[in-house]
């Protein structure tokens, strides 16, 4: 009896003394997980606070990556073309045109653009090219619809006047019905206006300087030779231009040009008075990899001494279809006519059938080849290469 | 003359909201995948994922991490690429790896424009990235706004790659 006393005592002394070490086990246990979590906290803390620091680290970097200097508002672009031109009257090799873009934002809807260029490479006294500013104008936006620009710029005319960097185009050099009957490259001095009253449909209108044409010779009454530049020019007698553009359907655009020029001669003594008025009309449709362009222009001069040499009515049109076979190469082929003299009724309508291809070596950069062959007033035959950017 | 002034007042009476920014990225996400997926996610991106960036913008890309909203096989992006001077902000919605909307939030540049208009952008419903991250179907361009279309363009082909990187 006393032995089983004695083993019962020892198995409840053991159990208990088990049962308080079991206690102070989970004491401890629950005083660790206690710690833990507080660890467990801590760390959670740091992560967050570690993220925080990675965030503004990452905004840090990429805002000095695009770091706002004193000329985060100006801008610097440019194009230029180098031309190697092999046909039956010359073989040569022309820079012929190196063009630097500057442009300033002064507020959000006041900014200044200009374009400067050195044609032919080199510049001065016998010298085959010349240096040209042809555009210097300060732009402000009434409001989301509406602009105005005064200044120097180009006129809304054609479909190369405005943009004729390298790669917007087919062929080495531009074609000829924009070159002299628009004329192309062409700019004047005055005040411009732009409305857009809906998406795809735009209006222009613009008093300008005007064209000075030669009155006697060789040049005489002829379009292209009428421009002054803006040096220092005649402004006896201005022009109004009017143009409404359809852009509303992706791929497509339409537009017509208007331009009134109240005397070709700028009131030069002894001829008539040659007012004149130029119509040009344009479509551009695209759809996926093809693409077509056609042109028409023409200009109507009074007065007897432009009559008198058929230069009253000078004219021009082209269609020219493309093909982008992928992203880097496309072809095009061309017709063009055009006719400075296209009121007398001699053979002086100048014809021009060419094709050729651009290879894309970047999405600014171009390869150009292309053949031409002239008829008509112009009999001559040869192949161009060039290389054309912009930036 | 008083025509003219006639004509001018109501031309600048017509002025829209503030200007260049049409949608904020907040209302673009709600009018997409709803309110519920406001909390937007970030994707960091490694130098390979760069490289394939650069490749797709044809320009090097400074940026760490690209912001977006997900919300179950549907995502938002919100990118910003150059038309010519300034940056377009464009807005991207993809539903099982197409292109449900994309829509131009903000227009800075002076020119182009046409390129927010729905006419213009509907074009990229639809639009898949095939193998050489380019887009499936073609888009139309505008001319005299050649630059734009091509950010845009750029834009859409960005966020579907971005789109595979998170939803494999």
């Amino acid at each position: 009896m006393i032995k089983k006393t004695l083993i019962a005592s020892t198995l409840v002394g053991l159990f208990a003394s088990n049962a308080a070490m079991a206690n102070d086990e989970t004491q401890e246990l629950r005083k660790i997980i206690a710690e833990q979590q507080k660890v467990l906290k801590a760390l959670e803390k740091r992560l967050d606070e570690t993220e925080k620091k990675v965030e503004s680290t990452a905004v840090q970097i990429e805002s000095t990556a695009s770091e706002k200097s004193l000329f985060a508002n100006t801008s610097i672009g440019g194009y230029g073309e180098l031309h190697y031109n092999n046909n039956d009257n010359k073989k040569e090799v022309d820079f012929h045109r190196f063009v630097l873009f500057f442009g300033h934002e002064f507020t959000d809807n006041l900014r200044f653009f200009s374009e400067l260029e050195l044609e032919h490479s080199i510049a001065g006294e016998g010298k085959a090219g010349e240096i040209e500013l042809e555009q210097a104008y300060v732009e402000y936006d009434i409001n989301q619809k509406a602009s105005t620009k005064l200044g120097m710029f180009l006129m809304p005319v054609g479909i190369l006047n405005e943009t004729h960097e390298p790669p917007t185009f087919f062929g080495v050099e531009r074609n000829p019905v924009e070159k002299n009957i628009i004329p192309a490259t062409w700019w004047e001095a005055g005040a411009a206006f732009n409305y857009r009253p809906m998406g795809g449909l735009s209006f222009d209108a613009a008093i300008t300087s005007g064209l000075n044409t030669p009155t006697e010779g060789s040049k005489a009454y002829k379009i292209r030779d009428g421009r002054q530049k803006v040096g220092k020019a005649n402004a006896e007698d201005l022009a109004f231009t009017g143009r409404v553009k359809y852009t509303g359907i992706p791929g497509l655009e339409l537009a017509a040009t208007l331009q009134y020029q109240q005397d070709l001669a700028q009131g030069a003594a002894g001829v008539d008075t040659a007012d004149a008025t130029m119509f040009e009309a344009h479509g551009i449709y695209q759809h996926k990899a093809f693409s077509l362009r056609a042109l028409y222009a023409r200009w109507d001069i009074n007065g007897d001494e432009a009559q008198a040499i058929g230069r009253d009515e000078q004219t021009g049109w082209y269609v020219e279809p493309s093909y982008m076979f992928n992203e880097k190469i496309g072809a095009f082929a061309r017709y063009a006519e055009y006719d400075n003299n296209a009121g007398n009724n001699d053979e002086t309508k100048h014809k021009q059938t060419s094709f050729g291809i651009n290879y894309y070596l970047h999405e600014n950069v171009v390869l150009k080849a292309d053949w031409e062959d002239n008829s008509g007033a112009t009999d001559m035959q040869g192949f161009n290469l060039g290389v054309g950017y912009q930036f | 003359m008083r025509i003219l002034l006639t004509v001018l007042l109501f031309m600048i009476s017509v002025s829209a909201a503030a200007k260049g920014t049409y949608l904020t990225s907040e209302q673009f996400v709600s009018n997409t995948i709803g309110t519920d997926a406001l909390k937007p996610k970030m994707l960091w991106l490694d130098k390979t994922d760069k490289d394939v960036i650069s490749d797709i913008l044809s320009h090097s890309y400074n940026r760490m991490r690209v912001r977006y909203w997900q919300k179950d096989n549907q995502t938002v992006w919100i990118l910003e690429e150059i038309g010519k001077e300034k940056p377009i902000t464009v807005g991207v919605h993809i539903n099982n790896r197409m292109i449900a909307d994309l829509k131009v939030l903000a227009f800075r540049e002076s020119r182009g424009d046409e390129v927010r208009h729905e006419f213009f952008t509907t074009q990229f419903q639809q639009a898949t990235l095939n193998e050489e991250n380019m887009l499936n179907q073609h888009i139309d361009g505008i001319t005299g706004a050649t630059m734009s279309v091509r950010a845009l363009t750029k834009v859409a082909r960005l966020a579907l790659w971005l789109n595979k990187k998170v939803q494999p």
